[in-house]
């Protein structure tokens, strides 16, 4: 897959402005802009029904938007050219079971214009890039979940698109195939497309995205890369997670009398400076609580996301 | 726990509109039709269609002919039909009707020779110098046999004057003759009947019986369609079962439209170049192409097995097959685009296919049921279908003769296709 044209473009490949999507009374979308720059991936992250599929919809023209512009490469949604330039992989299993990977891979390639021989060397290079070439004339239905989950994203490749997006492609797959999945992901951003990878993992985010957008109730409350999330809600705070044993009552008041939260029995505090540990862990000594362990851990997506909703990302 | 298994089984049917409609509405539907069909509602009976051709225009064939025509059982044409307000056009001929018959116009045509008024009985001492002739169409195999009957009943009560001077020939013939006295008494007699009968008072053919009494008028039955057929009734069933299996295909394949959306696969697609109207064209092709390699299958085994004469209708039978094909492939394509699951589809798809088989005649020949059935069969896909391939196969039309059910079937398949088109916005986008 080469992404030759990237630099004859002047327009940026991905541009959203203010975007607004309702359903009914729901507000999916609310006032959305983003932009994707090439061989950039950008993770939207986000719980279940945070809006992340309708905002990849509206981007690939499946979804009118109330007001707000997508362009891609300057091409307003669902035109020819963005759809061209645009590979989506959804989230369903959106190919056909009853037919095998190539013929697969041969009908999307038609869907996308293309034919002869630039329609064979595509079905090629979609069949290495997701490793199926072993399985190419088994029907789909018989590959395993991974496989399935490689062909449909194969299936979104073969027009050779320079913006990918990418709707949970991982769903249901062991770690093995995410590994090789993962892989597929970032041989495409090398080779210079601009992605965006939905999620709820925050590993996953964590580990392919250049910059991540927080999006919760169809907002994006938060983008940056990790570490600028992470510093932008924490700073240079660390967190700090002990457990004791004893009376549940007595330890939820030390807690919060030191400004703490106590979840699941553990009691957790943030602090500026790790050495703020010994002062804590004296006046736990002092209310005579028994100490079952300490640790210190650097706040990661999770929290920042607890922090920014009071919520949890898996919800 | 037996209980609670039903229970739990009720509950689940009860929230599947599917199987409710399939075991309560199509039951009933089912049986409403074949009571229309075969329970004898009132004032249904179906009427035979009967062209008359009197050549003989005696006193004896025009009362015969009246008769004929006050039968309710018949409906008597004496010039071929015209639009309402039309100037009627010119009598039958022996040529013409034996044409009409062949066309499919009417099922039975009753020629009445010359001389039949001298020797209309077909008894006594001239019996059998007078014969009528009834042109019939052997794909009804029922007509006929009405018609003879009712011929048989109108002859005895409508002519009752020729039926005494008969007898007073018979008993002239081998009793010796009559004096002169007991002549005046019968032809005073017979003056009198033949007065009652101009005035309606006797002769007046009533009810539909079948009961006619055989032999009172010599008839000579010739088949003018389907006299060299091995078997009436093949192609008739070739094409009545192909096009009701046609329409369940049809209707099953376009449901991959629904898988499609389910999967999100439909949505992918659109994503493409595809745009709704290339893929729903796409799909109407396909299917269109499958019913017709399977009505293919169908003659082709009527050939084989049943030595149906496909391939000296060969023309007839590609112009009739893709024009049916192209109709069924709309209408499933509408189903499957009106419906939201796949369980949906089968239920709605089963009702409305199996109703418009029974009515449109893939179960049994229209002219079974009554009339106002018959008409509202002309509303179904089948109806017009079979009519084609009858034609073709049947009656040995050309071509050209098909093109009231050729533009039917085409109009109905893009006006169901646009329709379908419209539905399916509801794919396009959200």
């Amino acid at each position: 897959m080469v992404m030759r044209a990237k630099e004859a473009e002047p327009a940026r490949p991905l541009a959203v402005e203010r975007l607004v999507k309702k359903f009914g009374d729901v507000m999916a979308v609310n006032d959305v802009s983003l932009t994707v720059g090439p061989g950039e991936c950008l993770g939207l992250l986000g719980p279940n029904g945070a809006g992340k599929s309708t905002l990849i919809r509206s981007i690939v023209g499946r979804v009118i938007p109330e007001s707000g512009r997508v362009a891609v490469f300057g091409a307003a949604a669902a035109s020819t050219k963005a759809r061209m330039a645009l590979g989506w992989v959804p989230q369903e299993l959106a190919i056909y079971p009853r037919i095998s990977c190539t013929e697969n891979l041969g009908a999307f390639g038609r869907y996308y214009g293309l034919k002869g021989a630039k329609l064979d060397e595509a079905i090629a290079w979609c069949l290495h890039w997701a490793a199926l070439e072993d399985r190419a004339g088994e029907l789909a239905k018989n590959l395993s979940g991974g496989m399935k989950r490689r062909l449909n994203m194969a299936a979104g490749m073969l027009h050779k698109p320079r913006v990918v997006l990418f709707d949970e492609p991982t769903v249901g797959v062991d770690p093995q195939s995410r590994n090789r999945i993962f892989e597929m992901i970032e041989a495409l951003r090398d080779e210079g497309a601009a992605i965006i990878y939905t999620t709820h993992y925050m590993e996953e985010a964590e580990r392919l995205c250049d910059r991540i957008a927080i999006i919760d109730h169809g907002r994006v409350i938060a983008t940056g890369t990790k570490e600028e999330l992470v510093r932008g809600v924490f700073g240079m705070r660390s967190q700090v997670l002990a457990r004791f044993s004893g009376d549940e009552a007595a330890i939820g008041a030390w807690t919060e009398r030191n400004g703490g939260q106590l979840k699941n029995g553990t009691a957790e505090f943030t602090v500026e400076q790790a050495t703020e540990i010994a002062r804590l862990l004296d006046d736990a000594t002092r209310a005579q609580l028994e100490l079952v362990d300490v640790s210190l851990r650097r706040p990661n997506l999770e929290s920042v996301f607890l922090h920014l909703t009071g919520r949890e990302l898996r919800d | 726990m037996i209980l609670h298994i039903a229970r739990t089984a009720l509950i689940a049917l009860r929230r599947d509109r599917g199987a409710l409609v399939l075991s309560f509405v199509l039951p009933l539907a089912f049986f409403s039709i074949f009571a229309a069909i075969f329970g004898g509602q009132s004032n249904t009976t179906p009427r035979v269609t009967l062209i008359v051709v009197d050549e003989d225009k005696s006193e004896a064939s025009q009362d015969l002919v009246k008769a004929l025509e006050k039968d309710s059982s018949l409906w008597v044409h004496r010039t071929p039909v015209t639009k309402k307000g039309a100037p009627a056009g010119p009598e039958y001929t022996a040529a013409t009707a034996e044409k009409a018959v062949q066309a499919g116009d009417a099922p039975v045509a009753l020629i009445i020779p010359h001389g039949f008024g001298q020797h209309p009985i077909a008894f006594g001492p001239d019996a059998g110098e007078s014969t009528v002739e009834l042109l019939n169409d052997q794909s009804d195999m029922i007509a006929p046999q009405v018609v003879i009957g009712m011929l048989q009943k109108d002859a005895m009560t409508a002519m009752p004057a020729v039926m005494a001077e008969q007898g007073m020939k018979t008993a002239e013939k081998y009793i010796g003759g009559f004096t002169p006295e007991q002549k005046k008494v019968v032809e005073d007699g017979l003056a009198d009947l033949r007065k009652e009968v101009a005035e309606g008072k006797v002769g007046s053919a009533v009810g539909g019986s079948g009961d006619s009494g055989v032999g009172m008028i010599r008839v000579k039955t010739r088949a003018v369609v389907g006299e060299n057929k091995k078997s009436p009734m093949i192609s008739f069933y070739a094409a009545a079962i192909g096009v009701m299996f046609l329409l369940f295909t049809a209707s099953g394949s376009a449901g991959a439209l629904l898988d499609e959306a389910e999967s999100g696969t439909l949505e992918r697609v659109l994503s493409t170049q595809v745009t709704m109207t290339k893929l729903l064209g796409g799909k109407l092709a396909f299917n269109t192409l499958l019913a017709f390699v399977q009505l293919a299958a169908m003659f082709l085994w009527g050939w084989a097995v049943f030595k149906l004469d496909f391939f000296s209708h060969l023309p007839g039978f590609i112009v009739m097959g893709l024009c049916t094909a192209f109709a069924v492939a709309a209408f499933g394509l509408l189903l499957a685009s009106a419906c939201h699951t796949r369980a949906q589809l089968g239920a709605l798809s089963t009702l409305v296919i199996l109703v418009m088989s029974s009515v449109g005649g893939s179960m049994f020949p229209r002219y079974f049921m009554p009339e106002a059935m018959q008409k509202a069969g002309l509303l179904t896909i089948n109806a017009w279908a079979i009519d084609g391939f009858t034609k073709v196969f049947w009656r040995d039309l050309p071509v050209t003769d098909l093109w009231p059910q050729v533009s039917v079937l085409l109009a109905v398949g893009v006006a169901l296709f646009l329709v379908a088109r419209r539905v399916a916005r509801r794919w396009e986008v959200a």
